[in-house]
Order: C-alpha cells, then structure tokens, then sequence
C-alpha cells in the first residue's frame, strides 16, 4: 500500500473523501488550479456538479439540497468565501446546514511571509461566524476532511476545510 | 397588474402536490396554502437566495415539483443565478417572480431602472427554455393550465401592486408560525427524509 503524500494533496484523495462520506453534489466556483479535480468529479457518476458563478450562490443551492434530503459539498476559493457572508449567515447557519465547505487558502504559505490579503483574512473572516475549520495540505492530511464531515453532520453547522496546497496539489 | 394574493390564488388549483417556496409572497400564501407542510415559507434568510434555495430543493427531489415565487430584489442580486438554473434545466422547477418593480419591506424605494427591466427576456438570454410575461390577472389565470402542463424549467414574471411595509422591522406582525428549523422539519418528515 502506498504511503499518503506528505508533499502534496492529490485530487484522487479529495475525490476518494467525497465518496467515503456520501457527498451528492458539489456546488462550486472553481479557480485556475482545480482543473484536474473538475476532471475527476466530472467522471464520477455519483457526484452531480452545480456550477454558480458568484460564491453565495452557493450557500443558498447547498441549503435547499440539504433540505430536500441530499448531501451537498461546497467547493470555493478563499476569496469566494468571503464574498458569501450574508448568504452563509442566512441559508447556511440559520437554516442549520450541516455541509463541508472545502476552500482553497488562495495566497496562504507555510513557509515564509503570508502577504496575499486573500489569505490573510481569512481565518479572521471564518472566525467571525464562529465556524471550525481544519487546515489540509497534502494527503497526510485527508482525514481530517472526514472528520470534518463527521462535526458538520453532528453540529448542523458548516465546516471549512482550507486547503493549504492549492497550487501543487489539484494542478497536473 | 395584480395583487399577490391574487396571483397565489389564481396558482393554488394547479399545486397538486407540488413543494411551495413562497419567498415574499409567504405572508399571503400562509394564509391561502391547503398543504402547509409542503410549503417552504423562510422569510428572508438572506436576500437573493430563495431562487438558489429552490434549485437546491428541485435537484434533490426530482421526482416533485418545486414552484418558486421569488422577487424582482432578489433575483436582481442573484441574476448568475438564472444560468446556473438554466445549465441544470431541471424539469420540475417553475419560476414565478413577483415584480412590484420596489423594495417592499424597506419602504418602497425603487429597484434599478424598475419600470425597464423585462425579467422574463433575462430569463430566456440566461438560457432558460421558456419565460413568459403577464401584467393581468385574467391573461396569468388562462396560462396557468399551459404553463404546469409544460416541463421546467420555466420562467413566468408577474406584475404586481407593491404592497409597502414602512414599519420598524422588530414591530411588524410576524406572519409566519413556525420556524426555518420546523418549516424544514415539517417539509422533511412530509417527503419521508429521514435526517
């Protein structure tokens, strides 16, 4: 068996998360570096993609999803994320949605300086409504996406997943 | 043009067991409803939403049609939201808006160049298979027939009277009974969701 990565999050772990926690649709905006994951949930058959074009979209199509029985998981850029405020306030934490928002920590750097005003609001702006959030950087880390699913389904609350190696792990 | 309650009267036969997202026609369509626990009245959760609520609840159920009465405020916020319906083109979604060409509920401050916009034509260029228009009451109520007899999705925009609320929010009669968690709830159990 082989090794998870410890250098890089590969899209066939992301892919293999959505399928192990029962994910139906993936709503999303995606950003230049998710081309390869676009192919592989584009060719998986259980996965039905929701495309919007402004991040808030989003909250409000996850919401209705998850009321009428289905399970949604949200797919966006940092930035995105914090264009949908009101929208996660509204459709997400009021109606009581409990879904995986996985987020791509656009700008965000382990090593050195973190100077991308993208990233280094953003874990303010995910504090500020006080939801959780575990930060993924390679496949190590793939678990904790499950675990994620786990706390979103017993709060019924959102749950980010920031992914921490947005420009190596999803770009072939 | 016509009275929201009007228009929601005139479109009650044709429910069947269709689920309800009432939008801002929700405190006249409590009041009209014979299946209330098909119905999905939210208020405002946050604005320019409810037609992405109601794509949401159509791609899970199907099997069930899903009629949305969403607002001209609303969808102007959301317009990116009418390709994305259209892309999923689901076929038991029908579109009404209510365009009373107004903010209502902030005092009747006019939308963006209100009396020029033609939603229906918007509707149709985001790539919706087929809009119509109507400002009558009597013109709605003889299409109603054609329109659910027809697969989504569908975009109908309707003119209607502005019906103002220029009351501080917190004393305003609250018109809806149960809550989002029990509206949710309600729609669930109804639909056999086991959550």
């Amino acid at each position: 068996m082989a090794e998870a990565s410890t250098t890089a999050l590969s899209p066939e772990t992301v892919l293999a998360e959505m399928k192990k926690n029962g994910v139906s649709h993936i709503v999303w905006l995606p950003d230049s570096e998710t081309n390869w994951l676009y192919l592989l949930m584009q060719a998986e058959l259980s996965l039905t993609l929701v495309g919007v074009s402004r991040e808030g979209h989003a909250c409000s199509i996850a919401s209705g999803l998850a009321a009428g029985g289905a399970k949604p998981m949200i797919l966006i850029q940092n930035t995105g994320l914090q264009e949908s405020g009101d929208s996660l306030r509204g459709w997400l934490l009021s109606m009581n949605v409990g879904c995986v928002m996985m987020v791509g920590y656009r700008g965000w750097t382990r090593h050195g300086v973190t100077t991308d005003t993208a990233a280094t609001y953003t874990e303010p702006f995910i504090n500020a409504y006080g939801l959780n959030y575990y930060l993924v950087e390679n496949d190590a880390d793939a678990p904790r996406i499950s675990v994620a699913f786990e706390e979103a389904a017993k709060t019924k609350r959102p749950v980010v997943v920031l992914v921490g190696d947005e420009y190596h792990g999803f770009n072939r | 043009m016509m009275r929201i309650a009007e228009a929601l009267a005139a479109f009650k036969p044709h429910r069947g067991d269709a689920i309800v997202v009432p939008g801002r026609g929700g405190k006249f369509w409590v009041e009209l409803t014979g299946n209330e626990k098909l119905d999905v009245p939210l208020g405002d959760p946050a604005m320019g939403g409810h037609a992405g609520f109601a794509l949401g609840l159509a791609l899970a159920q199907p099997k069930r049609r899903v009629v949305l009465f969403d607002s001209e405020g609303d969808i102007l916020m959301s317009l990116g939201m009418l390709t994305t319906i259209a892309e999923q083109a689901p076929a038991n979604f029908y579109h009404f808006l209510l365009d009373n060409e107004v903010y209502a509920t902030t005092g009747g401050q006019p939308v963006p160049n209100a009396k020029n916009v033609k939603y229906d034509r918007l509707a149709l260029a985001a790539g919706y298979p087929r809009a119509q228009a109507f400002e009558k009451l009597d013109d709605f109520d003889r299409a109603l027939p054609e329109i659910f007899a027809r697969p989504g999705p569908v975009f109908v925009a309707l003119k209607v009277y502005p019906e103002i609320e220029n009351a501080p929010i917190g004393s305003r009669v609250r018109w809806n009974k149960r809550t989002r968690t029990r509206v949710v709830a309600d729609l669930q159990q109804e639909l056999g969701i086991d959550r």
